[in-house]
């Protein structure tokens, strides 16, 4: 007698599908998205601030007047429009003289990231990146079948000396360093100037790559954001970008500007992979850049999350027990806390939502299950009191679970738990 | 409201085990899609609309619209007009402006089960499918329902059941002490009340136990601390179509890493099941009239699932009664219903047209 898997197919997954299962903290997260729950665990940006009319005015004209080409299959490099308006952006970030027959766009930088890995990654390679870093990398680089090393950062970013130390642990198996240098996903961080030529040196006499994901460098607070890496080297470095934070990420653009010898493998791979990106949402953002004050917009989005920034600081400040401490950071959406000792942040989680709060643990973060005295904070979505109402209810919690781990003792590490993915404790694209 | 179950004592349940024992001993499809089985699915009404509750805020949300969704096509399929909500500020409103013929809450942990919602549904005149408020308090929280059950003769394993205040004030270390010297190991450590293995740990050594309970406390704040039996793991679905509970074939539960925790519950290829359970005739008739017991003892209606461990020497022990039965791609309860030879949808329609006439009664 045979029994059921109820999943006819167990057997025939290829080998990189292993592994992918749901998880409890995926349950979780169904929760958080319920209006009670505050939630400090997506990664949304403020769309509301958009102005919506003229936007969907804008869109309006795009399929009456332009129809015949917007509603159309489209080349797979992108269309020659938006190639030439985002190297006038990328421009504005100090990256001059780009060419748009080296810009490849693409479905996001989700997409690119994938490119990226399709070009360069075989089974068992090593990507080194930021411990931690941005779990949709992390996602990309299992489906690879890659293994991800991972390399300490400190207030200024990455550590030249730990990545030196990585470049050598490797054997010669690191295939790129993946890095988001600027406000970093999840640690809130930036490379400091002084850094990044260090970084550059190491990766050049280690004749490593270099993948700068860079979606956030516009969204600074005060002043500019240091130059990013592909500014101060022309070879060597892979400049993967979206309109996701500066307009809107239901459009699903974003783009890389790579190397021109890599150029042509990017485009063929990724017409095998979408074909074309999407004509309509290539001119949407066309579109928005001709004709609407995209660069006041960005200024919009700086201000309300600055101010959002700073009310999730300092509600951190006047509430979380003694013994947490988080970063500054000084652009993008998201601070990184560190629990007081004991505490374990994906075993706190149902306690949490009880509690009508959600954060990310930090596990959601690293490769490795390593993570658990870390939590990612979001501030970009929601008004200033309601992010200190979530601060108060977090605190809430861990005097809570600091209260249980006294009576049971210091140091008492949750049940031993299933691993899965990193993706696993993070919740999906949609929970704001 | 009538309990159809009220007239049989657990007593005569296990002793007699009527006719129950016959459906889910081999081969329990051929006696369950046998003509009279399938003659009691009647059809509901044309004029029947049918409000699916899933979602709510409990830990096992996701898990709740899975399970609603899968119950909304079910009763469409078997013609039925359904529609689905979550339980939520706009829900009473909605209740007062459009009440259905009846609800089938597929909302599981608190609101689904603790029988609050149920109460609420009975304050707006609402059938609904499943037992009433007071019996779903009972069955949902565990420590309860095991000594019900074992004051009416029904096996479940040694438990104790502790408020995480009790260890701050007597001290955790002796107080673990007590519990692993009493019960003896390995112990299954689970939350008083909660579902889908959330929480819920085996504790081999003693070391393990402090770990468990701070587990366990994240969950829910009492900790049911129960003597871990080795053997089958099996859950029986009861349904009464209209001539009494019955039990469906049993579903053995056999997950691939050993541990049928949530993700081995909901990702589709960690874990086998086996429907009917390969247990011997008379260790599958136990099983069912256990479980039939259980399901009167408790005061059930309609439907139910005991979730039993059957040891080595055939004796099943009850761990716990679910009165809102996972009703998912990977949940039990459908996959007895297919065991049985029945049809999932015309089973849902058959308990929704129940649950309409005892309001049209009432």
């Amino acid at each position: 007698m045979t029994g059921t898997t109820q999943d006819d197919y167990t057997d025939r997954y290829a080998r990189r599908v292993r592994g992918m299962t749901t998880s409890e903290i995926r349950a979780l997260f169904a929760v958080a998205s319920r209006p009670e729950v505050v939630s400090l665990a997506g990664g949304s940006p403020y769309v509301a601030a958009l102005p919506l009319d003229a936007v969907g005015e804008m869109l309006g004209k795009l399929a009456s007047e332009t129809g015949t080409t917007s509603l159309q299959y489209g080349i797979g490099q992108g269309t020659v429009e938006l190639r030439e308006r985002i190297c006038e952006v990328m421009s504005r970030s100090g990256i001059d003289g780009a060419s748009p027959d080296d810009v490849v766009v693409t479905v996001g930088g989700q997409q690119a990231l994938d490119l990226i890995a399709r070009l360069f990654l075989d089974p068992g390679d090593v990507v080194l990146a930021e411990g931690p870093t941005y779990v949709g990398a992390l996602g990309v680089f299992q489906a690879a079948q890659a293994q991800v090393q991972h390399v300490a950062m400190d207030a200024d970013g990455l550590i030249p000396a730990a990545l030196s130390s990585a470049i050598a642990a490797s054997g010669g198996r690191a295939k790129f360093l993946y890095t988001i240098p600027t406000y970093q996903n999840p640690a809130g961080v930036t490379l400091s100037d002084s850094r990044r030529e260090e970084v550059l040196e190491i990766c050049e006499r280690a004749g490593l790559l270099v993948v700068e994901d860079d979606p956030y460098g516009m969204l600074s607070f005060s002043g500019d954001a240091p130059l990013p890496l592909r500014a101060r080297r022309r070879e060597g470095v892979f400049y993967v970008s979206t309109f996701s934070k500066t307009f809107a990420p239901g459009l699903r653009v974003g783009w890389i500007l790579a190397p021109h010898a890599v150029r042509e493998k990017l485009v063929m791979a990724s017409e095998a992979m979408i074909l074309c990106p999407s004509a309509f949402a290539q001119g949407a953002v066309t579109q928005y850049l001709t004709t609407m004050p995209w660069q006041e917009q960005i200024k919009v989005y700086r201000e309300v999350y600055r101010e959002r920034r700073d009310a999730l600081l300092s509600a951190l400040r006047d509430l979380m027990p003694a013994g947490t401490s988080w970063t500054h950071p000084e652009g993008g959406l998201f601070v990184w806390a560190t629990l007081p000792e004991g505490l374990d942040s994906k075993a706190m989680m149902p306690r949490a939502i009880a509690a009508r709060v959600a954060y990310v643990p930090g596990t959601g973060f690293y490769a490795d299950g390593t993570g658990t005295a870390n939590m990612r904070l979001n501030f970009s979505f929601s008004e200033p009191a309601r992010l200190r109402e979530g601060v108060r209810r977090l605190a809430g919690v861990m005097e809570q679970e600091l209260a249980m781990r006294a009576v049971f003792g210091p140091g008492v590490a949750g049940p031993h738990r299933r691993r899965g993915p990193a993706a696993a404790d993070a919740p999906g694209p949609d929970l704001a | 409201m009538i309990n159809p179950m009220g007239t049989i004592t657990a007593a005569a349940a296990l002793s007699s085990a009527p006719a129950s024992a016959a459906l889910s001993s081999a081969p329990a499809s051929a006696a369950l899609s046998s003509a009279p089985a399938s003659a009691a699915l009647s059809s509901a009404p044309d004029d029947v609309e049918v409000l699916v509750l899933a979602g709510g805020l409990s830990y096992e949300r996701d898990v709740s619209l899975r399970s609603g969704r899968r119950v909304l096509d079910a009763l469409r399929s078997a013609g039925i007009n359904a529609s689905m909500r979550d339980a939520d500020v706009l829900l009473l409103p909605y209740l007062q402006e459009q009440p259905p013929s009846a609800v089938v809450i597929a909302l599981h942990g608190a609101t689904g089960e603790d029988g609050s919602l149920r109460g609420v549904l009975d304050l707006c005149g609402v059938p609904y499918v499943g037992c009433d408020a007071q019996a779903s308090r009972l069955a949902w929280d565990k420590p309860s329902a095991k000594s019900v059950l074992r004051e009416r003769g029904i096996p479940t394993p040694d438990w104790v059941a502790l408020p995480h205040d009790r260890f701050s004030e007597l001290g955790a270390v002796a107080v673990l002490d007590r519990i692993a010297d009493r019960l003896g190991l390995p112990l299954m450590v689970k939350p008083a009340q909660g579902g889908s293995g959330l929480g819920a740990a085996v504790v081999r050594e003693a070391s393990a136990l402090p770990a468990a309970m701070v587990g366990c406390f994240a969950y829910d704040s009492t900790a049911l601390v129960e003597r871990f039996v080795p053997g089958t793991d099996v859950a029986v679905s009861i349904v009464d179509l209209g001539d009494g509970a019955q039990a469906l074939p049993a579903v053995e539960i056999v997950p691939r890493d050993g541990v049928y925790d949530y993700a081995a519950r909901y990702t589709a290829g960690l874990t086998t099941w086996h429907a009917p359970a390969r247990l011997a005739p008379r260790d599958a008739s136990r099983v069912a009239a256990v479980a039939l017991a259980a399901h009167a003892a408790l005061g059930l209606r309609d439907l139910s699932r005991v979730d039993l461990i059957v040891d080595p020497n055939g004796q099943p022990y009850v761990l716990g009664v679910n009165v809102s039965p996972g009703m998912t791609e990977t949940s039990l309860l459908p996959l007895a219903v297919q065991a049985a030879g029945l049809d999932f949808g015309k089973v849902l329609a058959t308990l929704v047209g129940r649950a309409a006439a005892r309001a049209a009664v009432a």
